[in-house]
Formats: C-alpha cells, structure tokens, sequence
C-alpha cells in the first residue's frame, strides 16, 4: 500500500428495484454477490473485486460500481 | 491488491460464461428450448409448462428463496445465451418505468387476469358450451391457426383446450421477452417475468414472518 488514501472500486445494490433474478451472482467471477432470501442481491464487500460484471449483467441495472476509501 | 484484480479479467475476457465448473442445471435452457418446439408437434406437451409454474412457487413457498431464477430457470437461460454468447441484444438499460413496481406488479396482475381468463375457456369447452379452438393467441389478439398440432386426446377436449391455452401464455411471454431482450438486456424478461415478481413477493411476505 504505496499511497495512504487508496481508492478502490466496489459494487452497490440499489435494493429496492432489485428483482432478485441472480444474473448478477452468476457471473461474480469471485463469488462476491448473491441473492439474499429471494429479495435482493447482496455484495460481500469484502470479497468485491469491483470488477463490474454484475452490473453489466443485470437485466434491471441496479448495480453501480463506485469508488471507496480503502 | 491491483494485480489480483487484472489477474481476475485476464481470467475471464469479453464477458459470456464465467464460472469455470457447469452444473446440470446450467443446460436448463435446452428443456425451455424443446419445450417451445415440440408444442409445435404436439400441443399437450403444453402441460409440461406446468412444471414452470408450480416449481418456483413450490420453492418460494417452501424454502423462501428464488433457487428456481437464481439456477433453475430455463428460459432466463436461453435469453442469456441468446442475447450474450449469440449477441442478439443492444445491451442497453431498461426504461425506469419497466423496473417500476408499479409496471412489476400491473403486469402480474394482468397477466392473472389473461390466465383466467384462459381457464374460463377451458372450463367452457369441458362444459360442452364451447367448441375446441385449435389456436394458439398471440399477445392475447392474435389468434393462430395450429390445427397441425393436434392429435385428438384421450380425455377430454378440454385437455386439449388447456393446452392450446398454456402454450398461447408460454409463447406470448417467450416473444415478448425475446423482444425486450433485443432491445435491453438480455434478460430484461426477469424484471417483469411474472412468476419472478410473484416469487420475490412470496419471500418479502415469507421472510417477514421470520
Ligand atoms: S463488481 Fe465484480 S467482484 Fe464485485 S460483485 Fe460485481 S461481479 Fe463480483
Ligand atoms: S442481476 Fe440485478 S436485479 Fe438481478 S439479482 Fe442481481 S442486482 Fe438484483
Ligand atoms: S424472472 Fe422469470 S424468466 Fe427470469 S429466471 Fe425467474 S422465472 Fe425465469
């Protein structure tokens, strides 16, 4: 970790139009969201790799990919 | 950190399939596939379709999730094939009003009320107050000729009837989804897939419980 304040790239739900349907968990290349009792996705936030292939799968498009302080 | 997230798209260019190990339930898609072509053979294959419906309720119901979307589904399936590894969509966002829950839950409940209005058909010509159309409707209009399809049945007419009537619903819903897939995401049928938004209503009611 070169710099103090690192940015990274992480993924968000927006729950309330999520249709649960899960395209997003299957193209999670590192397993990092999945559908939460059938109502929404989640991201493990830990896992996220912020990759952007959820959000770019999601037939609701729902998903956004946004930067962190790490 | 950075170079495990480079190593992560090397692994996985240009989208498509990612997960490395397919499950059987990952060739779904070709059930949902021979599904639609062999009701073009012979109508009362149409009652397979069944199996579309009562298994996800059965799994919501049951088990409170969306295991049948989130693995089991055919034709979200076939959508995705069709409209990703064959590129036949314009991968563009849906319209907000499409994602509404207002539009979600219309059309549900539209789509109920066309489903009823499919049994009170069935039930006219298990009445003997109707004669058998051997039609399939398109988009709840269109009616088309299928006679070719039709063999006689064993029971009733109004076997027969139901299946000519769950064949239209099992057309109707692939065509637009085809449509919508084109035109959006490839699967954008799941953001107004009935039985999607009846299922995800069935686990907020059920999990609420908990
Ligand atoms: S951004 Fe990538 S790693 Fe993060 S949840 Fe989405 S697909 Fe998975
Ligand atoms: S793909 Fe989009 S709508 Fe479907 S479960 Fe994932 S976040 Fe929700
Ligand atoms: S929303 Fe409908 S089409 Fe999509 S996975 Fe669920 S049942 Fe299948």
């Amino acid at each position: 970790m070169e710099q103090i304040r690192r940015k990274r790239r992480k993924a968000f739900v927006e729950e309330k139009a999520c249709v649960a349907c899960g395209c997003c968990a299957k193209v999670c290349p590192v397993s990092a969201i999945s559908v939460w009792k059938g109502i929404t996705a989640k991201v493990d936030q830990s896992k996220c790799v912020g990759c952007g292939k959820c959000a770019a799968e999601c037939p609701a498009s729902v998903i956004s990919i946004r930067e962190v302080e790490a | 950190m950075c170079s495990g997230m480079s190593g992560i798209r090397d692994q996985y260019p240009g989208g498509g399939s990612m997960k490395s190990e397919k499950k059987w339930y990952d060739y779904l898609w070709i059930a949902s596939a021979a599904y639609l072509i062999l009701g073009f053979f012979n109508i009362m294959f149409a009652w397979l379709g069944l199996l579309c419906f009562f298994i996800p309720l059965l799994i919501s119901v049951i088990k409170g999730n969306k295991g049948y979307c989130n693995r089991y589904c055919g034709r979200g399936q076939l959508f995705a094939l069709l409209g990703g590894r064959f590129g036949l969509s314009r991968k563009k966002d849906i319209p907000g009003w499409m994602k509404s829950r207002w539009f979600r839950y219309g059309f549900l409940i539209f789509f109920f009320v066309m489903f009823f209005q499919m049994l009170w058909t069935t039930w006219l010509v298990f009445a003997g107050a109707s004669d058998l159309h051997q039609t399939v409707k398109l988009l709840w209009t269109i009616r088309l000729p299928w006679n070719w399809a039709y063999h006689g049945t064993l029971i009733h007419e109004g076997m027969a009837q139901f299946a000519f009537g769950f064949y239209s619903v099992m057309l109707t819903s692939t065509i637009l989804g085809l449509f919508t897939m084109v035109l959006f995401k490839p699967r954008s049928w799941c953001v107004y897939c009935p039985m999607g938004t009846m299922t995800q209503l069935i686990c907020r009611v059920k999990n609420k419980e908990n």
